[in-house]
């Protein structure tokens, strides 16, 4: 594709994307009146706003929405680089693949947040059951991404660089490596939207912290514009997270050819 | 061209186990090519070149027999010999300059001199201007060609070449073919030439050697006794091409109603 049509492309895509912002901010103003749709269903858009203002000075937001923002950042962090590890760790071992897949599968079925009840059970209202809870749900798209990769690196790459004397850690460092890169970012993409559900449900679950504590304590008021902020805010800390993986991406594989990237 | 003998293959078999049976790819396999000679091998689709490429290569030990490289038992890879296949294998990751460096970075060669290496290959195959580019950047002949460069960078006595142009254009290919050609006989290098086109094997090379169908045996060998081997285009115009085509197509029962 030439500059000139993907300029125009990006110029269009734009201008179409923020008529459509437009138009959704102003059917939630005013659609909710017009289909006489009662506020405590859909507050509309500048009551929510105000319940935001609100809850900034009153309820802490920002101190709530720091701390999920710290738990998902953590529990996608430690996650990654767990899945990460684990999976070069399998990747290069048949016998360590053949050994646990059996395990990694059972455990990859079971839905993951189940296990917020157990793990606050174990360590209190902290915040180190969200952790663990985003950890878990990180792990697996991360490590079965990057044992895929290793997994289908083309043999005849690998005898190249056996046919140069290559070591086993040359063959990881230069070949593997680099080459599941792609597949990597694409769980870590995964990774980081599934981190704010692991957190959120593992604040839901209990404790006093969290959008995720608010998201409940607003259903437990029937305040159903506080609902809408917290639903807003984890949004947006889930969005900060992905436009961040995305950023590292470009700079990471900005060998690929520029179309293969953009891909949202 | 000297009587010293650079790649040798000793009564090599080779058997794989395929489906609980042995299979045997080839057998009994004797082939010597001399310093500096051009050699191609020419056989039915499976009839055990590749293997032949592999058990040169060190990636693979032959089931009977030995090869040898300048005097050397094969019993791996070794810094002596260098493969290129039809797939270029170029790393997605790496610039131009830099997949060309990769084996003499795996072989530790001081940096300063894979630069210089790589630059003078690549100056020499008409990719300079192209160093920085990223493999997606390039043509699939010009992949080919980086693929060579990196091939060369090592600096290696022997080439194994596995259908090397066979997934690019007629006319890129002919233009490969010289470019090779070229380099062969200014670097004074010994190769082995996989290819099922006939013609490529009859103008690039020196000698062809013709294996029957599974288990691939060597059945003829024919010397190619036409002047400039380094000119695969001016050979092509050589009356006596047309002689030496049609007796391969016949060794390799091409033409014949099936049976
Ligand atoms: N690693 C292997 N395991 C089992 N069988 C193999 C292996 N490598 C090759 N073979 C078998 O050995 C035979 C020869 O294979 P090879 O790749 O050497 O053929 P080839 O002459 O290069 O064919 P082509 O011209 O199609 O490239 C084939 O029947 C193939 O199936
Ligand atoms: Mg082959």
């Amino acid at each position: 594709m030439s500059d000139a049509s993907n300029s125009s492309v990006v110029w269009r895509g734009t201008a179409v994307s923020l008529s459509l912002l437009v138009v959704f901010l102003a059917a939630w103003q005013w659609g909710p009146g017009l289909l006489g749709i009662p506020p405590f269903i859909i507050p509309p858009l500048s009551t929510v706003a105000n319940e935001a203002v609100r809850m900034w000075h009153v309820s802490g937001l920002a101190y709530h929405t720091g701390i999920t923002a710290a738990e998902v950042i953590a529990g996608f962090i430690l996650g990654s680089l767990l899945g990460a590890f684990i999976g070069y760790l399998i990747g290069m071992s048949p016998t360590a693949e053949f050994a646990l897949s059996p395990y990694i599968l059972a455990l990859q079925i079971a839905p993951k947040v189940a296990f917020a009840p157990l793990f606050i059970l174990w360590m209190g209202f902290t915040v180190y059951p969200k952790i663990l809870v985003a950890i878990l749900i990180v792990f697996f798209p991360v490590m079965v991404n990057v044992l895929t990769a290793i997994r289908t690196v083309d043999p005849d790459l690998i005898n190249l660089a056996r046919a140069f004397k290559a070591t086993r850690a040359q063959i990881f460092w230069k070949i593997e490596f680099p080459a599941s890169l792609p597949p990597l970012f694409a769980g870590l993409r995964i990774g980081s939207t599934l981190a704010v559900v692991g957190v959120v449900v593992g604040e839901l679950v209990g404790g006093n912290m969290g959008l995720g504590y608010l998201l409940a304590f607003g259903e437990g008021q029937a305040n159903t514009a506080m609902v809408f902020v917290a639903i807003v805010m984890l949004t947006l800390v889930g969005g900060a997270a992905y436009l961040l993986v995305i950023l590292i991406e470009q700079r990471v594989l900005h060998y690929l050819p520029k179309r293969a990237m953009s891909g949202f | 061209m000297s009587d010293l003998i650079r790649l040798e293959y000793r009564d090599v078999t080779m058997r794989f186990a395929q489906a609980g049976q042995s299979l045997t790819a080839v057998q009994g396999v004797n082939i010597a090519v001399r310093d500096g000679e051009v050699v191609s091998l020419i056989g039915p689709s499976g009839c055990g070149k590749s293997t032949l490429l592999n058990i040169g290569s060190g990636l693979t030990a032959p089931s009977e027999g030995q090869a040898f490289v300048d005097g050397e038992r094969v019993e791996g890879p070794n810094a002596h010999v260098a493969f290129m296949l039809q797939k270029d294998l170029l790393l997605p990751w790496r610039t131009v300059i830099e997949n060309v460096m990769f084996g003499v970075e795996i072989q530790g060669v001081a940096p300063a001199e894979r630069r210089r290496r790589a630059q003078a290959l690549l100056e020499n195959l008409k990719l300079a201007d192209f160093s920085g580019h990223y493999p997606h950047q390039l043509s699939g002949g010009m992949r080919q060609r980086v693929a060579l460069a990196r091939t060369l960078a090592v600096d290696p006595t022997v080439l194994l070449l596995d259908e090397p142009f066979s997934a690019v254009d007629a006319q890129t290919r002919m233009v490969l073919q010289r470019e090779l050609a070229q380099t062969l006989k200014r670097a004074g290098k010994t190769a082995l030439l996989i290819t099922h086109d006939l013609l490529e094997a009859v103008t690039l090379s020196d000698r062809v050697l013709v294996m029957s169908r599974r288990p691939g045996r060597i059945i003829d060998e024919i010397a190619i006794d036409i002047p400039d081997r380094d000119d695969p285009l001016k050979r092509r115009t050589h009356p006596n091409v047309a002689g030496y085509v049609n007796r391969l197509m016949d060794r390799l029962d091409i033409g014949a109603v099936p049976a």
